[in-house]
């Protein structure tokens, strides 16, 4: 069965591939001169089907083979959402802790062993069941969203593309394993962040995201070799059993004698920043909402993103012996949370807004982390994929029903028009906001708990941090749900009578990750961080320091326990004073703290920065060691200065052969008499 | 000698094909279908024969099999072939790609077709010699015999500055080759003082010069000679792979060169310098590899984040991928300077797999070359709009040669980083920094060629992979992934040399009282 879940999407990608790539040659291949879907090779066609296309390929008929790709990749991933369901309840409410099932060596050298394998426990299935849920959701909703685009074999075919790759991350059962999920997630949404390769934009969102993506996945690799040096094993078992002998022990770094678990922690914690973009390596994340919105959906919201959280979950056991390490997740954790707030509270972009939104809680589940519940991030992490998908794909509707606007500012009032996906928004952004008894509530207050009774020294940080993010998050969510779904309109023209609610297929998908979002909390919080806590997870995660904190947060006066939800109200007061109320309170403010409004709207200037630093200083020094290393230094001082130095050197031998015979003699009667000078003093 | 020669057979089959070429007459277009026919019949044979040792090659000997031997020059220089887990998968890369490079040539060559085959022929019967001699005066013959068809493919079917380029590809690579004759001269002179004669030649000398290269790894040559010829052999390997600062000769033969010959040049002729190292510099002069480690961890992460920032700024496709080879060649010096099994391991890996991935690549270019005749990327431009299936396929190759788990790519470059921090963990360190760099010069590339809007009106009617570029692509990208997820008919293959280099590398090392790395 498990086999099952990882492959049945990776079965469903490969076909709806070949569909898509034989389908795509067979518009453009000659042979191919009667087939549906064909473009003539005309020069004057080809040249009008350029005029006016900035959105996809809208206008082009859709490829061959589109509706079986889809319903083929869909259905897989239903039977697999279901599979995953039935492993959740089988491992989580059964005793046996971790089932490993080997598939077949990948490779082997020397002591370095490293197979497909795949690893069942709890921490496996609360992953898979989320996976498959949010991907079997945004398959479904992308029949409607994508129903305009001629490309959707290819679409559909890297959805389950990233599904395979996002289950083999989470089933795997050694650290390469990992790198492989890990790399193959990146590749994928690349490919989606890049699905509309005509926009620039696009590209160059996709090849941000690779690279600074690669940029952590250098820690990450270090790690891992890090990892091999001291155990001499990649596999999770073995790493687990050795981590506490090694504890305290040093190892040979670069220059330096360093403690090895700290330094392989934060080697592979910089793996987790890059793909859950966290302070510093969040940059692409924001340029990854170019992709398709149900591709934010599904990769930069609910699964993809989450799986650094999910990597130091999965090795807490060594992350637990590290207190350097911890202290540092707690920082960046908490750092990021509040810091990706700030800039969501004045982003126009409705779906950036939303970006922001993820980057703010990834951190919040880092911190979580970083303090030792790590059952406590979970939990977030599982209830934030459903809430936050739900905000994606409403958004995806808001922006379908507005025929591809993304501006806040030019929208108002369409809770009307759109009644639906309205109240999906508001569900959304309760559970978000963490509205009492939605799943928010359960898990983001938890985790505000958690870092006020942890005794990591970073904690006091975190917690003031987080309960600060909480009111910017009840803030920017508001300011979102009004500035579209309120007051007047701002809609230019007539587009606002063509607004129109969304097709069932979409919505109903939706409801879906609604009653999650509005019960996940409820049904879940018991088995995630309650008294079954420890039976549910067994030996998933290094539960020492957790059970201690949990047993604190149960005796936190009531005044604590209220404050996150108290936030959440101020927050909430503040976006309906300044969005419903006084209007022109956000422009006054803005103008009256103008260096602080652009600081925030050009989110503090990191792409600046980084393009500053790395892109243009790294284009100089290429042209730099191209020109002057290659060819002024090495070219010249090498084979051409040797080639020219002859060819000079042999032009003036030849010019000495002038062919007069008096130059010839002269020549000789020097040599003869030096000759004999020579011979009269040396002897 | 019971057995059937079947290295001697598979190395001269492309001679006799060459020569079957020869004899063609004709200028028309039946003697150029004939001629690209005996040319694609006999390639092909040689590699189902070659094929023919990969079954019958026993993984767990790691020594020398198929072992040819007849006397030949005398005085110790005897026509000796054999290949062990080092070498004989070198041969199989050499007879699989050279079909394809036939099949590639078809249509691309114009002007004298039957002598273009006849270099490329010659070209696989040397190549394959080079990786099965047994004798280093015939290894000589081999490796720098491989010049003379490569300079001439370089220098008559090459593009418009090909006097240039293959020049400088053969001041560099002679000035190599110079120092390594003396080299082997004094490692002749030598042997004639330690090796005990053979009992059949008679005579009554007690020691015998000899070139044979089973007897001279069992010769332990005395620290300060083995410096100096160390060195002799440095020369001409790291031109050959090419290491930094010798490198600049690649990018100007890539350009230059017709598709296939860029494909041999990046597949083979590169791998030659590192199968050198495997074959002479490590196993007979382990003290002087030892002590060159560190410089050669230098020069390899030099040239790993030099020529990778470089390839960024390349505006010419085969550039790029030139100095990509030579970013790639740097991870294979320093994995197998290492000395650890994984990171020699890794080394060939990584030999080979670049060898399929940036012949591929290389392929790829040509592809769109024929089509438009420029190789420049300001050229190009949304081919994805017409050429689908090329874009998939470029796609692929692109993250194979990123090193995206999966793909081939991944597994050599992966060993070779672990096997050096086992070893130096400030090379390690800084060679990883290359996975970033790749990744943005070969992504940056692939999106200003193929993604975006056609909008070059010369590109509206460019078509995408004919049949044969298919069938010539095709097990390539097949063998990229297989290989990619099961590295383990490779890695058998080498696993018992590999151990066997690295023990007595180790052995050695500590015998003349240094202090070995434990490899785990």
């Amino acid at each position: 069965m498990y086999s099952a879940i990882v492959f049945l999407p990776l079965i469903g990608a490969i076909i709806a591939g070949a569909i898509s790539i034989y389908g795509a040659h067979g518009r453009t291949a000659p042979a191919a001169a009667n087939g549906p879907g064909h473009r003539a090779p005309s020069r004057g066609h080809a040249e009008s089907e350029n005029g006016a296309d900035d959105h996809g390929h809208d206008h082009e008929p859709a490829a061959v083979g589109s509706r079986p790709a889809e319903v083929i990749t869909s259905g897989l991933l239903i039977i697999t959402a279901i599979l995953s369901w039935i492993a959740f309840f089988s491992v989580g409410l059964s005793d046996d802790a971790v089932q490993r099932i080997p598939v077949f060596t990948w490779f082997d050298s020397g002591t370095l062993a490293v197979d497909w394998a795949l690893r069942i426990d709890t921490l496996t299935v609360v992953m898979m069941a989320l996976v498959t849920t949010v991907s079997a959701v945004v398959h479904v909703y992308s029949f409607g969203y994508m129903a305009h685009d001629p490309y959707r074999p290819r679409f559909f075919a890297y959805l389950s593309l990233f599904t395979f790759a996002m289950l083999a991350l989470v089933t795997s059962d050694n650290l390469v394993q990992l790198f492989f999920g890990w790399e193959g997630v990146g590749l994928a949404s690349y490919l989606l962040i890049g699905f509309w390769y005509q926009r620039p934009a696009a590209n160059a969102a996709a090849i941000k995201a690779f690279v600074v993506n690669r940029v952590g996945d250098f820690g990450f690799a270090l790690g891992i070799f890090g990892i091999f040096v001291v155990f001499n094993s990649v596999e999770y078992e073995t790493i687990f059993a050795n981590a506490p002998t090694i504890a305290g022990t040093t190892f040979h770094f670069l220059s330096w004698e360093l403690d090895a678990l700290t330094v392989i922690c934060l080697l592979l914690f910089m793996g987790a920043m890059g793909k859950s973009a966290q302070f510093m390596l969040h940059t692409w994340l924001p340029d990854a909402m170019e992709g398709p919105t149900p591709v934010s959906a599904l990769i930069h919201a609910a699964t993809m993103v989450t799986a650094g959280v999910f990597m130091v979950a999965r090795l807490s056991p060594v992350f637990e012996l590290s207190p350097f390490a911890l202290i540092f997740v707690t920082f960046i954790g908490a750092t990021t949370c509040f810091f990706a707030a700030t800039i969501a509270i004045v982003q126009n972009d409705i779906k950036r807004v939303v970006a922001y939104s993820t980057c703010s809680q990834l951190g919040y589940m880092f911190a979580a982390l970083g303090v030792g519940a790590y059952s406590v991030g979970i939990f977030h992490l599982f209830t934030h994929g459903f809430f936050k998908a739900l905000l994606f794909l409403a958004c995806g509707s808001v922006i379908h029903a507005m025929e591809d606007e993304q501006d806040m500012r030019k929208m108002g009032g369409l809770r009307k028009q759109i009644p639906i996906t309205y109240a999906m928004m508001v569900i959304g952004g309760l559970a978000l906001t963490g509205f009492p008894f939605t799943a928010g509530y359960f898990s983001k207050d938890a985790i505000i708990e958690a870092t006020e009774v942890a005794t990591n020294p970073m904690a006091g940080y975190a917690y003031v941090l987080t309960l600060g993010a909480a009111l910017l998050t009840a803030l920017y969510t508001w300011r979102l749900i009004f500035m579209t779904f309120h007051g007047k309109t701002r809609i230019a023209g007539d587009l606002l009578k063509r607004v129109h609610e969304q097709p069932w297929v979409m919505l109903g998908p939706m409801m879906v990750l609604a009653f999650g979002a509005l019960f996940g909390g409820l049904i879940f919080h018991g088995l995630f961080i309650g008294d079954e806590h420890n039976a549910f997870w067994k030996s998933a995660l290094d539960l020492v320091t957790e059970n201690h904190l949990l047993k604190e947060m149960h005796h936190l006066p009531f005044t604590a326990t209220i404050l996150p939800t108290v936030m959440m109200v101020i927050g909430f007061g503040l976006a309906y004073y300044f969005y419903m109320v006084n209007l022109d309170g956000p422009k006054r403010l803005a103008a009256r703290h103008d260096w602080l409004y652009r600081f925030l709207l050009n989110k503090w200037y990191f792409d600046e920065l980084y393009d500053f630093l790395f892109v243009r200083s790294l284009k100089w020094l290429g042209r730099f060691l191209w020109r002057k290393g290659d060819g002024w230094l090495i070219d010249g001082f090498g084979p051409d200065g040797v080639s020219s130095w002859v060819l000079g050197a042999t032009s003036r031998i030849v010019r000495l052969q002038t062919g007069y015979l008096y130059h010839y003699a002269f020549a000789m009667l020097i040599g003869v008499a030096l000759l004999v000078t020579y011979l009269m003093f040396a002897a | 000698m019971s057995e059937w020669p079947i290295l001697s057979t598979i190395i001269f089959l492309p001679l006799v094909g060459a020569l079957l070429v020869l004899v063609i007459r004709g200028d028309d277009d039946i003697a150029r279908r004939n001629i690209f026919n005996v040319a694609l019949w006999t390639t092909s044979v040689t590699f189902v024969l070659s094929l023919f040792v990969w079954f019958n090659f026993d993984s767990a000997n790691p020594g020398f099999q198929m072992v040819e031997r007849v006397d030949w020059l005398g005085a110790g220089i005897s026509y000796q072939m054999g290949v062990d887990g080092i070498s004989m998968l070198f041969v199989i890369l050499t007879t699989f790609l050279m079909p394809l490079c036939i099949l590639a040539s078809k249509r691309t060559v114009k002007h004298q077709f039957k002598a273009y085959m006849v270099a490329f022929l010659v070209m696989e019967t040397l190549m394959i010699g080079v990786f099965c001699s047994l004798d280093l005066v015939l290894f000589y013959l081999f490796f720098e015999g491989g010049l003379i068809p490569m300079f001439l493919i370089i220098g008559i079917w090459g593009g418009p500055r090909r006097v240039y380029a293959s020049f400088k590809f053969f001041l560099y690579t002679l000035l190599g080759s110079v120092l390594m004759l003396l080299a082997i001269m004094a490692m002749y002179w030598y042997s004639g003082t330690v090796v005990p004669c053979d009992p059949a030649a008679g005579g009554i000398a007690a020691t015998c010069s000899t070139t044979d290269i089973v007897k001279l790894m069992d010769v332990q040559f005395p620290a300060g000679m083995q410096t100096w010829l160390w060195i002799g052999f440095f020369a001409s390997f790291a031109v050959k792979m090419p290491m930094w600062p010798v490198h600049t000769w690649l990018p100007d033969a890539h350009v230059e060169a017709p598709t296939a010959g860029s494909v041999i040049l990046a597949a083979i002729l590169l791998k030659m310098g590192g199968y050198g190292f495997l074959r002479f510099s490590l196993p007979m002069f382990p003290l002087a590899s030892a002590d060159f480690a560190p410089f050669i961890f230098t020069l390899s992460v030099v040239a790993i984040i030099y020529t990778s920032i470089v390839a960024l700024m390349q505006k010419d496709m085969k550039k790029l991928i030139a100095y990509s080879s030579v970013a790639h060649m740097g991870f294979v010096t320093m994995g197998m300077f290492a000395m650890t099994t994984q990171g020699v391991q890794g080394s060939i890996f990584l030999m080979l797999s670049h060898g399929l991935i940036s012949g591929a690549l290389f392929l790829c270019v040509g592809v769109v070359y024929d089509r438009m005749h420029t190789r420049e990327i300001a050229a190009y431009g949304g081919l994805v709009n017409r050429m689908p299936l090329y874009a998939a396929a470029f796609m692929l190759f692109t993250m194979a040669n990123v090193g995206l788990p999966g793909t081939m790519g991944f597994v050599g470059e992966f060993l070779t980083l672990i096997g050096t921090y086992q070893v130096n963990t400030w090379a390690a360190f800084l060679a990883t920094t290359g996975i970033i760099l790749s990744a943005a010069y070969a992504l940056w590339l692939y999106r200003r060629v193929v993604f975006g809007k056609l909008e070059k009106g010369s590109l509206k009617d460019i078509l995408d992979l004919s049949p044969r570029e298919q069938l010539i692509l095709g097990p390539l990208v097949v063998l990229t992934l297989l290989f990619g997820f099961y590295p383990a008919p490779i890695l058998d293959v080498t696993a018992a040399s590999v151990d066997q280099l690295v023990a007595n590398y180790q052995a050695a090392l500590s015998a003349a009282g240094k202090l070995a790395v434990a490899a785990p």
